[in-house]
């Protein structure tokens, strides 16, 4: 499996732990590893766009370097040697499966600081890790959907069952649920991260069941592209990457990974001294999570309720997960008025109640 | 006429759509192995058809320049093969995987600049009133050019191996390129043609994914159908027709197991992983089949198949 987001070991602690917090320097070296190219249009170019915001905000005081296309696994130690040996004093892991081989090299360079991006091993004080509340997005594109739609069906091409991705199908179901209770939410299983072509027959297959808002936890603009071919009658949502290619429609809004605001906190922390280690897990509110433009295809009242909701989450009166909910097979979950904890998130297995079909085991 | 919200002629016409690419670089890969050459860089040529296919289509503003650009790619790609394989001599199982590992690395390569870029449109070819026939218009006559084009390819290809003579000269080649030579004909130059035609199939192959089933370019497009490609000649048993059999069936199940799971009213949920494997499953059960008995399948794969000639052995 490519990359990043298993997540699956449950009970995380969310604790910032006190690391020892580094002297103040004047110079950062800050490197990048990036699992694809930046020029994929979704994940790495994301990471990318992150790398610039550093560059940009601290000009002359830092100096970036990336590689691209880092296989993960024993590949990837060595070019995290190579960096940490060519004196990176912060290196960003944008992957998950380059979770062993960061904890692997941090171990023999104490002085260099590893970060990496959705894992949850931190076995030394230099390793932190890092990732996005992406749910939380998934909460408007489901007031959008559940709003839009003509056919009440829609559709989710999910990549693996894997809790971040059923954390999202729940999220987009509960909130397209709540503004139209007739809605019945179609779930397809890719196995895969990135295959343009997969992802665009398992689109097609929805349309021509009767699906007309599709929402993807894939990488590509295939699914936009198929629902391109329909002149305006399906419409869909940018994954990782605003795809604004497709606008106004079929793409009408879309989730954007937003890393600049981590990287340029944490390498402005090592810059002044106050570095510690972490374990980051932000969203709307931190703007790692943004929703790109709401497009004219969606009527205004729809567009202010699907913001509304969006605002709710920044503002932090409102989390996608609030009782009463039950789960699929009907047991109870969350109480009215009862809010999710964040191990429970991380560690998900079940689809809600309402959702038909299964999570593959 | 739907089936729990599945209308089968709907599942039919989109298995044609879905099948192309694989049909296309499975049966260009029949002709070289029937000319007794085993080109594993199946996946490396078709996707450098893809980019080269998607370039020209951007530039030119035409998708059938575009599908021609792709069909050169593939071919110029399968120069390196013909040149390591036909003339160094190299062996043919290493430089073909090496040759989609190369494909793969220089279509990204060229490829850079290319992303959310979208190709001209390829339009359904107009058949009129045919397509307005209940079942069979939705199924036969509402695709774009290609899908008529591949199937053509199958029946010439098939009609060229059984009744011409040049098909007689090909096959000779791949069974014995000794008595082949010991008859006069050219061993590699019929073998160089047939490889350029194999790579040009592939790359029309991936042309068509870039070009009209995803309609973009994005590093590593193809995603493994170049493999499948491969599997298809040999549950196919090198023979045509059945190239077009594997090629629905590989496409079809991979539709329709996309279809069960977006349907909610199908009553059985047959786990996605059984259908996912299902067609990798019956190859196997054939090359079982096949090299269990003496019966005339187990005779069917070229003799000389994988080996290299040279005038002087």
């Amino acid at each position: 499996m490519k990359r990043r987001t298993l997540l699956a070991t449950a009970a995380l602690g969310f604790l910032a732990f006190g690391g020892a917090a580094q002297a103040q320097m004047d110079h950062v070296k800050a490197c990048f590893v990036y699992v694809g190219p930046i020029g994929d249009g979704g994940w790495t170019y994301q990471h990318d766009q992150g790398r610039l915001a550093v560059e940009a905000e601290f000009g002359d005081k830092v100096e970036t370097a990336f590689q691209e296309s880092v296989p993960e696994g024993a590949d990837a130690e060595r070019v995290l040697t190579q960096m940490a040996l060519s004196g990176c004093n912060i290196i960003f892991t944008t992957s998950f499966g380059y979770m062993d081989p960061t904890n692997a090299v941090a171990a023999k360079f104490p002085n260099v600081m590893f970060e990496h991006a959705t894992g949850y091993k931190r076995e030394h004080p230099n390793v932190s890790t890092y990732n996005a509340r992406f749910y939380e997005g998934r909460a408007v594109q489901g007031t959008i959907a559940g709003r839009m739609t003509k056919s009440n069906k829609i559709g989710y091409i999910a990549s693996f069952p894997i809790p971040e991705v059923i954390m999202g199908i729940n999220s987009y179901y509960v909130h397209a649920k709540k503004v139209n209770p007739d809605v019945e939410l179609s779930v397809i299983w890719a196995y895969t991260w990135f295959d343009p072509a997969k992802e665009a027959d398992a689109a097609k297959a929805m349309i021509e069941q009767g699906v007309d808002v599709i929402a993807s936890h894939t990488d590509s603009t295939a699914p936009l592209a198929e629902a391109a071919k329909t002149n305006g009658a399906v419409i869909g949502f940018g994954q990782a990457s605003d795809m604004a290619e497709y606008k106004p429609s079929p793409r009408v809004s879309s989730i954007v990974d937003n890393w600049a605001p981590y990287y340029v906190k944490r390498v402005g922390a090592l810059l002044d001294g106050s570095y510690e280690q972490i374990d980051a897990w932000e969203g709307i509110a931190g703007g790692e999570v943004l929703i790109g433009e709401i497009t004219d295809a969606v009527p205004a009242d729809v567009k202010a309720e699907a913001e509304g909701v969006r605002d709710a989450i920044a503002a932090g009166t409102y989390h996608p997960f609030t009782g009463p909910l039950n789960k699929q097979d009907g047991s109870a979950w969350l109480a009215d008025g009862e809010v999710s904890d964040d191990g429970t998130l991380l560690g998900m297995n079940f689809f809600v109640e309402g959702i038909s079909g299964e999570i593959p085991q | 006429m739907d089936f729990y919200g599945i209308n089968p002629a709907v599942l039919i016409a989109s298995l044609m759509v879905a099948s192309v690419p694989i049909m296309l670089a499975a049966i260009g890969e029949l002709v070289v192995e029937k000319a007794g050459v085993l080109n594993l860089g199946v996946e490396g040529m078709m996707i450098m058809g893809a980019i080269c296919g998607f370039i020209t289509a951007v530039h030119s503003g035409s998708p059938l320049l575009g599908f021609l650009g792709g069909a050169a790619g593939g071919a110029v790609l399968s120069l390196v093969f013909i040149l390591l394989t036909q003339v160094f001599l190299a062996n043919q199982v290493a430089t073909g995987l090496a040759l989609t590992l190369f494909g793969l690395g220089l279509s990204s390569l060229l490829g850079q600049g290319y992303n959310g870029i979208k190709p001209p449109p390829t339009g359904v070819l107009p058949l009129g009133p045919l397509a307005d026939i209940p079942f069979f218009g939705r199924v036969l006559f509402t695709h774009d050019w290609m899908v008529y084009g591949s199937i053509a390819v199958v029946a010439a290809v098939w009609a060229v191996l059984k009744y011409t003579r040049a098909g007689l000269i090909l096959r000779a080649v791949g069974e014995s390129h000794d008595a082949a030579h010991a008859l006069g004909y050219k061993v590699v130059r019929i073998r160089v043609l047939a490889i350029l035609f194999g790579g040009a199939m592939a790359g029309l192959g991936g042309a068509y994914v870039s070009l009209v089933r995803v309609p973009q370019w994005t590093d590593g497009i193809t995603a493994g159908a170049g493999w499948i490609a491969l599997a298809i000649v040999v549950f196919a048993s090198w023979r045509p027709w059945r190239v077009l059999v594997g090629a629905y069936l590989f496409g079809g199940i991979s539709v329709l197991q996309l279809n069960l799971q977006a349907s909610n009213a199908f009553p059985i949920r047959i786990p996605v992983e059984y259908l996912a494997m299902s067609p990798y499953l019956i190859t196997i059960i054939v090359l079982v089949i096949m090299s269990s008995g003496r019966g005339r399948a187990s005779l069917n794969a070229p003799a000389a198949l994988g080996q290299n000639f040279h005038a002087s052995r």
